[in-house]
């Protein structure tokens, strides 16, 4: 339906005041809802202007908005208070300037990683952020402030924007940062939006630093053993023979400088895969040097004659299967901690998984403190995937962190979905400033935010 | 002193020890200003605080009485960030030096505020790690000061500033609480919002920084070219050929001057411009780049490449002494501080020699030439009647140029007292509003280091239809938050 069949359909006196913005307007479908919510308007806005608009129509019939880009993680984060209009980002789809000489580009939220990744290939550039899932936006990519292995060398998100351009609840329109690398004039709005979940207001536009594509990749990797049960005549305990932190913390160490560094655990009860990328015009002969620290940190003797083709390190030429992906779909929950945690959180998976009988598929990767990602079935037991967190935060919560990054709702509603958050109350008074009338994605954040 | 600050100051003593309690006129005047000394006013009182607890404890007094507070590190700041408030408490980190923990293996530190950035450095520089952000005033500047001015240094071309390097705060909020800030927690990224919000959204106590390995080698290239345009050129190749050096700095004929007059660096005699590359990393891989480097430097007049720790303190001598060192040629100067898009480099530097020509000021250029940070420094005598007026349009006029340009008014300084006038020419109302909304989140009463960044001090009303407390629903039990 296009915004003249809805504005001659309707009476309604909101629905009119939404198509006088000259936005196209639809009513809402089935496939619209958001975590369970079904909204009654969809929205499809193709500049800031009409953000603004659309928003301050909102403002003024009291409309609860969630915006929208690729859709990819529109499951994420809990459930909406409510939602009367989805912002459908799509049609802002343009990348309004790559200055190729400055390692600059301005884009609008609706682009698409992956059309931004092409348009600045042709120039050899790139930005340098891991995209888990496909179709996934600009917008949608800093709102949820997804990242991947590549953190440790380049950072995240917030580390890589330069500047925003957002529409707050009201239809204000404000940008902070600019377009230069170098900037510390003003907050900077960009990191408290980025990973805000749409409860502050709307992205609109980004500003990147970009990264010149490294010449040559190598991806050096090697397999260990998953965590065992020790029995003792005092009792049982788990413990894994190679824990992961001894070759995580010589891979960070080492002078060969890896980009990133990644574990895929894809079952329990399995072997654990440490793959290393290597980013330059040296990557092969670097390469070499981390294949030698992978030969300094092989598993004992025994482990690698029980390898069921040999022990190798292999070096390829391409990323190992599902590199920077997400281990999961409908069910993953988020550990992040301390590198020297690495086996305990290992340890801790593996006893939450043989508990509630779920199989656990995870991948970890390091950045400011290694992060793991644990994807449960989709149709896992809403009991027993609370269960699992719960068991998880038990173990863990004392110096790591245990989020579930989304659940369906029935498991959801059964979880504490971000464990301790320290400055809550800080976080409040800010969302309670730009959203007094909790109208942006109200409810799906942290506390309720 | 006032009845009001005296009788402040007697609450203080009970919650300090009395003589970190300072109330003494000449003693005070000891902080009346930071590193922009024309920027200037004696702190109504200054305390030496020696934990956190003891500075929310201050700030909580300061509540009370609704008194201003302004925190200061090392006070090298350049913006005025620290100036004090004569109706305020001047709250110096400087007895808060303590390096609590370093980790190795997970690559962090827990340090005090009043840590100086190098002491980060020294501390763990034996194990081959260092603290990455490195500031011209890196042996004194505290680390406190670098969170609130989240300071670059000239390696922030490749390893980004502090905001980049630091994983978690302990700050006092504006009401006097003790809160974490930690890039491990789900939520809003509080932390990257405080940092560099020079002390207005409260004061830091405990600092998590991130060290970084040291890298396999460093090469320090000093490339010497006619002009400064054959300068700029070779710096926008480099950029172009995809090379990433963890420094690039340009230096011109006038700052040359002042760098040989008071050090005697001993760069290439006769020199337009000078440029100093810095590459490091893996061997292989400086070595590939080296090479390209020199080709792209092909039209310098001479190329020298230091070979040990100690020709790169040579190399980098002129440079790191360079604002200083101006005082050799001016009796006073100004030093600006604004950003470019690097390929307007060579427009932006025509255009400030011709302000400089028009104005009959001299202007010596130092910069930060890989991310289009510029240093001019604007010479004058302030002997002279209305020098110091035309200096400081020049110096004005150089913003506006940045701004034309798609850039900003500062880089790395802050904009603190001296720069705050300039914002409202980059940002518009509601985007200055918009990062009002924060303060107000933070400092509704508007107590932490007030008069600082933002033009006009705005007051933080009550926003109508703010939901105070607990959502009703959640209240009847119909629904729960999580």
């Amino acid at each position: 339906m296009n915004d003249g069949a809805l504005a001659s359909a309707t009476s309604d006196v909101v629905a009119k005041a939404l198509v006088k913005t000259g936005v196209a307007v639809r009513e809402a479908a089935a496939d619209d809802e958001v975590a369970g919510v079904r909204p009654r308007w969809v929205a499809l806005p193709e500049t800031t202007e009409d953000v603004a608009a659309l928003l301050g129509v909102c403002a003024e019939h009291d409309l609860a908005v969630v915006p929208v880009g690729g859709g990819t993680k529109l499951h994420w984060g809990r459930r909406p208070d409510r939602c009367d209009v989805l912002l459908d980002l799509c049609c802002l789809n343009e990348i309004l300037e790559h200055a190729a000489g400055d390692l600059v580009v301005r884009v609008q939220a609706g682009v698409t990683m992956a059309a931004l990744a092409e348009a600045l290939a042709a120039h050899g550039q790139e930005l340098a952020l891991d995209v888990p899932l496909d179709g996934a936006t600009v917008g949608g990519t800093l709102a949820t402030a997804t990242a991947g292995p590549r953190a440790l060398r380049y950072g995240t998100a917030r580390d890589l924007l330069i500047g925003i351009t957002v529409v707050l609840a009201d239809g204000t329109t404000a940008k902070s940062g600019g377009k230069v690398v170098k900037n510390v004039a003003g907050y900077d709005l960009g990191k408290l939006f980025t990973g805000s979940y749409g409860t502050l207001g709307v992205i609109t536009e980004a500003t990147f630093r970009l990264h010149p594509v490294p010449p040559d990749r190598r991806w050096v990797s090697a397999s260990y053993p998953g965590p065992r049960l020790e029995t003792k005549e005092t009792g049982s305990s788990l413990y894994v023979p190679d824990p992961p932190e001894r070759i995580l913390v010589a891979l960070a160490a080492s002078q060969a400088e890896p980009s990133a560094i990644e574990i895929d655990w894809p079952a329990v009860d399995g072997p654990y895969r440490v793959s290393a990328l290597l980013e330059g015009h040296a990557a092969a002969h670097r390469a070499l040097a981390v294949q030698d620290l992978f030969h300094e940190h092989a598993p004992a003797l025994d482990e690698r004659a029980a390898a069921p083709r040999g022990w190798a390190v292999e070096v390829g030429e391409v990323a190992p299967e599902g590199w920077g992906r997400l281990p999961g779909d409908e069910v993953l929950v988020e550990v992040r901690a301390p590198v020297d945690r690495g086996q305990s959180v290992m340890v801790e998976v593996f006893d939450a998984a043989r508990t509630t009988g779920l199989p656990a598929a995870s991948r970890m990767w390091l950045g400011d403190h290694l992060v793991v990602l644990i994807g449960l079935p989709d149709d896992a037991d809403p009991s027993a995937a609370a269960g699992f967190v719960a068991l998880l935060r038990g173990g863990l919560e004392d110096d790591c962190r245990v989020r579930v990054v989304t659940a369906p709702h029935e498991a959801a509603r059964r979880m504490d979905r971000w464990g301790h958050v320290g400055a809550l109350t800080l976080m409040r008074r800010v969302k309670e400033r730009f959203d007094p009338g909790r109208r942006m994605s109200p409810g799906r954040y942290v506390g309720g935010i | 002193m006032t009845a009001l600050s005296n009788e402040i100051a007697v609450r203080l003593r009970r919650v300090l020890e009395p003589e970190a309690v300072i109330t003494d006129p000449v003693r005070l005047r000891t902080y009346e200003c930071d590193g922009l000394t024309y920027h200037r006013a004696t702190p109504g009182v200054v305390v030496l605080p020696e934990t956190a607890e003891q500075i929310a404890e201050v700030v909580k007094i300061c509540n009370e009485y609704g008194v201003p507070f302004v925190a200061r590190g090392s006070g090298t700041g350049l913006s005025g960030g620290a100036l004090p408030r004569s109706d305020g408490v001047l709250i110096v980190t400087s007895r808060m030096r303590r390096v609590l923990e370093i980790d190795i293996e997970g690559r962090r530190a827990v340090v005090e505020p009043g840590v100086t950035n190098l002491a980060i450095t020294e501390a763990v520089r034996d194990q081959g790690y260092y603290y990455a952000p490195d500031p011209s005033s890196q042996q004194i500047c505290s680390i406190g000061g670098n969170v609130a001015e989240n300071s670059g240094g000239a390696h922030c071309l490749k390893y980004g500033f502090t905001v980049n390097h630091v994983e978690a705060c302990e700050i006092v909020t504006p009401d006097g609480d003790l809160v974490w800030l930690d890039r491990m927690d789900a939520g809003y990224d509080l932390l990257g919002t405080f940092i560099g919000s020079e002390g207005t959204l409260g004061v830091t106590t405990k600092i998590v920084v991130r060290l970084s390995r040291a890298p396999e080698t460093v090469t320090t290239i000093l490339a010497a070219f006619e002009s400064i345009e054959q300068g700029g050129e070779a710096v926008s190749a480099i950029i172009a050929a995809g090379i990433v050096p963890a420094a690039i700095e340009m230096m011109d004929a006038l700052a040359i001057e002042a760098a040989e007059a008071a050090v005697a660096c001993a760069y290439p005699a006769g020199a337009g411009a000078v440029l100093i590359v810095e590459l490091d990393g893996p061997e292989p891989e400086v070595a590939h780049q080296f090479a390209r480097i020199e080709r792209i430097c092909s039209g310098a007049f001479e190329l020298r490449v230091a070979a040990d720790p100690a020709e790169r303190a040579a190399v980098w001598k002129g440079r790191k002494s360079a604002f200083a060192a101006v005082g050799r040629i001016s009796p006073a100067y100004i030093v600006q501080d604004g950003v470019v898009p690097r390929t307007s480099l060579p427009r932006v530097l025509a255009g400030i020699d011709e302000l400089s020509r028009e104005h009959g000021i001299r202007v010596a250029n130092v910069f930060h030439a890989g991310d289009g940070n510029l240093h001019p420094l604007v010479l004058f005598d302030d002997a002279e009647a209305g020098a110091g007026e035309r200096a400081e349009t020049v110096s004005g006029k150089i913003l506006d140029l940045c701004i034309e340009h798609g850039g900003s008014i500062t880089g790395e300084h802050g904009v603190g007292v001296d720069k705050s006038r300039y914002m409202p020419k980059m940002f518009t109302d509601d985007d200055l509003d918009t990062m009002q909304l924060v303060r107000c989140a933070f400092d509704p009463r508007n107590l932490s280091n007030p008069g600082k960044v933002f033009p006009t001090p705005r007051l933080c009303g009550e926003v109508p239809g703010v939901r105070k407390g607990v959502h009703p629903l959640v209240e009847s039990g119909k629904a729960e938050q999580f």
